[in-house]
């Protein structure tokens, strides 16, 4: 399936993922994905349950190895794939959807985290600075010296964010990450992201359920399905009622924000009676 | 020379307690930079305390027993041993001192700091509190490993079929506990439980195929833990193979720190997960292996002592693994002490000092833990 609305020229700078694969006992779940995006934007990752989002993430990071022949994450000129893990945690981070420990923990101590790729030895978290300009980024400043474990699911996302900061990461990988968050902790969160990318020209790829915020909030849109890449475009207009039907098998219908005028997506069982 | 005389530097018990209330519904929600600047004080003394005590419980554990000897005499002794001068005592007395009872505080030390890391280090690999060398099996495993080469005259020392029964109970365990689903603590602890009933039936299996006479005291001793058959050779291998293993492990800590997040975290942190995982639990079953190999099993030193050093240290390894090291040192010392004068002339095998003190505190833990696991 080809873009449903053509990609900018890109440079050297910009994001491109190639031919990532990944198999699990035979079955596909990440099918030969590639798609290209400039870098300083905010690209949206959809698709339904088990279309490969989460799996297509840790292919970036690198947590999974792609089984794809020309495998390659490129951003910024370099082959993210081919740094070493190292190099590699010090330009990708991934904010996982469920990142909990049973361990006592302060929120301080699992930003440092994100220090690791930077200490060998014995050396500690140091760069202070980095830590505390992640947790201020991050907006988790405020609870630096609490536990993890007394906070809401909403905070915990964010500390999980700073964490991801303090990897000074020039890509930024989210995974589902308003799942559990009230209305307006995800405006927050979009809103944060956005600031993030205008400052520092951040390139941000997330996984999303909710497809209005998709079309509203990000640049770009791909479109995966059964592991494989069925659209990809500028938002909104990368996604159309067709599309969601043969994706998601729903109908689906495009009420224009009366505020901003972007589309808003409603939607309608198949067959079920629409107007 | 009495039980009274006997304190422990760690009170394990208490401090659990202390922090029972706190981690799942803290007081002070928002702590200030002032308590974190009192908890790195706070830090530095519990270092500096933990270090001290560990040559001080050294020489006041030396004296104490049925041959009474004052810390001066024994410092002295030690003194004039390592100098190569004539020693203030008498030469059953000097014997006493330097040959019998150093010899089996050292081995303590060496045997209480490697159970105390090894758990630590479970608990941060298998993302489980409760984990520990003895409830997950290794112990057992390397039981089987060590009594095998003795009983059977295997041509392997000891020491390395300890290492390769712990290893190989590890291996059992973990599988097992990914066999029945996604891996939780409690999970893992079923599994640890099982392989670890079955390496005690063939650890006591072994001894009574193979041992003429008292051989329910051999059971005893390699279940429960003895240090009884203390001597310079066991001195040197623990102290050997702690400090080879300990050492590095402790300087390569922070990747544990990642661990407690999962692997994907790890991996996304830039660890290679699966060559870490095995180094570490190689490392584990290593130094589990040399504790076993020469004092048997003994349980509940490597959970009870990393959960008290978190609540002392936080949460970074590389100030964990440290304190581990030194109060679990300090703690086998007295535990042994205890076990050897308590209820003189006879002996208690030292594991059923530490599950009297270990077992309460597990269910501390479980308590603690239990609205989360």
């Amino acid at each position: 399936m080809t873009a449903a609305v053509a990609m900018p020229a890109l440079s050297a700078h910009d994001l491109s993922v190639r031919d990532l694969s990944y198999a699990v006992r035979g079955k596909m779940l990440v099918d030969d994905v590639r798609f290209d995006v400039p870098a300083g934007t905010l690209t949206a990752l959809i698709g339904p349950n088990g279309s490969g989002k989460s799996t297509l993430l840790r292919l970036m990071n690198g947590a999974l190895t792609s089984s794809g022949e020309g495998a390659a994450v490129m951003l910024g000129g370099r082959d993210l794939l081919r740094l070493s893990r190292r190099e590699r945690a010090k330009t990708v981070a991934l904010v996982e959807q469920h990142s909990t420990t049973e361990f006592a923990v302060t929120v301080r101590e699992v930003v440092a985290l994100g220090r690791i790729p930077f200490r060998r030895w014995w050396t500690g978290p140091g760069d202070d600075r980095v830590i505390d300009d992640a947790l201020r980024s991050a907006g988790a400043d405020a609870w630096a010296d609490r536990q993890v474990a007394t906070l809401s699911g909403g905070e915990r996302q964010r500390v999980t964010l700073a964490r991801a900061l303090a990897q000074q990461p020039r890509l930024l990988l989210l995974d589902e990450p308003t799942n559990h968050l009230d209305i307006a902790a995800q405006l927050d969160l979009f809103a944060l992201l956005r600031d993030l990318i205008d400052r520092t020209r951040l390139t941000v790829v997330v996984a999303l359920h909710d497809l209005s915020a998709a079309l509203n909030d990000s640049d770009y849109v791909v479109v995966l399905s059964g592991g494989r890449v069925v659209a990809s475009g500028a938002a909104p207009d990368a996604v159309d009622a067709d599309l969601i039907r043969r994706v998601y098998g729903v109908e689906a219908a495009f009420v224009a924000d009366p505020g901003s005028g972007r589309p808003v997506v409603i939607f309608r069982r198949l067959g079920d009676v629409g107007d | 020379m009495t039980s009274t005389r006997i304190r422990l530097p760690v009170p394990p018990a208490s401090s659990v307690v202390e922090g029972a209330g706190e981690s799942p519904m803290p007081a002070a929600p928002q702590a200030s930079r002032h308590s974190a600047r009192a908890r790195g004080g706070l830090r530095i003394t519990t270092y500096v305390a933990a270090a001290a005590a560990l040559p001080a419980s050294m020489l006041l554990a030396v004296g104490i027993g049925s041959t009474g000897i004052g810390i001066v005499d024994v410092w002295q002794t030690v003194v004039a041993h390592l100098a190569g001068t004539q020693s203030p005592l008498s030469p059953l007395r000097d014997g006493i001192v330097w040959d019998i009872r150093l010899t089996r505080v050292l081995t303590a030390a060496a045997v209480g700091a490697a159970l105390a890391v090894s758990g630590a280090v479970m608990q941060a690999l298998t993302r489980n509190v409760l984990a520990d060398p003895y409830l997950l099996g290794l112990s057992s495993g390397a039981s089987v490993g060590a009594v095998a080469a003795l009983t059977l005259g295997v041509a392997i020392m000891p020491t390395v079929a300890a290492f390769l029964g712990a290893l190989a109970a590890l291996t059992l365990t973990l599988l097992l506990a990914r066999s029945l689903g996604p891996i939780s603590p409690s999970r893992t602890i079923l599994a640890g439980i099982t392989v670890s009933a079955f390496g005690v039936a063939v650890t006591s299996f072994l001894i009574f195929w193979n041992v003429q006479g008292d051989s329910y005291r051999e059971v005893l001793n390699w279940l429960m833990g003895s240090l009884a058959g203390s001597g310079w050779t066991t001195v040197a291998v623990s102290w050997a193979v702690t400090a080879v293993i300990g050492i590095p492990l402790i300087l390569g800590a922070r990747v544990l720190d990642a661990f407690v997040f999962g692997d994907t975290a790890a991996a996304s942190l830039g660890i290679h997960v699966t060559r870490a995982r095995w180094i570490f639990l190689a490392a584990v079953a290593l130094l589990t292996g040399v504790a076993v190999a020469v004092s048997g099993a003994i349980g509940f030193i490597g959970l009870v002592l990393p959960n008290a050093a978190r609540l002392l240290a936080g949460f970074q390894h590389r100030l964990i693994l440290p304190l581990c090291a030194l109060t679990g040192a300090t703690f086998m010392i007295w535990v042994d002490t205890a076990a050897r004068t308590l209820f003189a002339p006879r002996e208690l095998p030292v594991g059923i000092m530490t599950a009297l003190v270990g077992a309460p505190i597990f269910a501390l833990v479980l308590w603690r833990h239990r609205s989360r696991s």
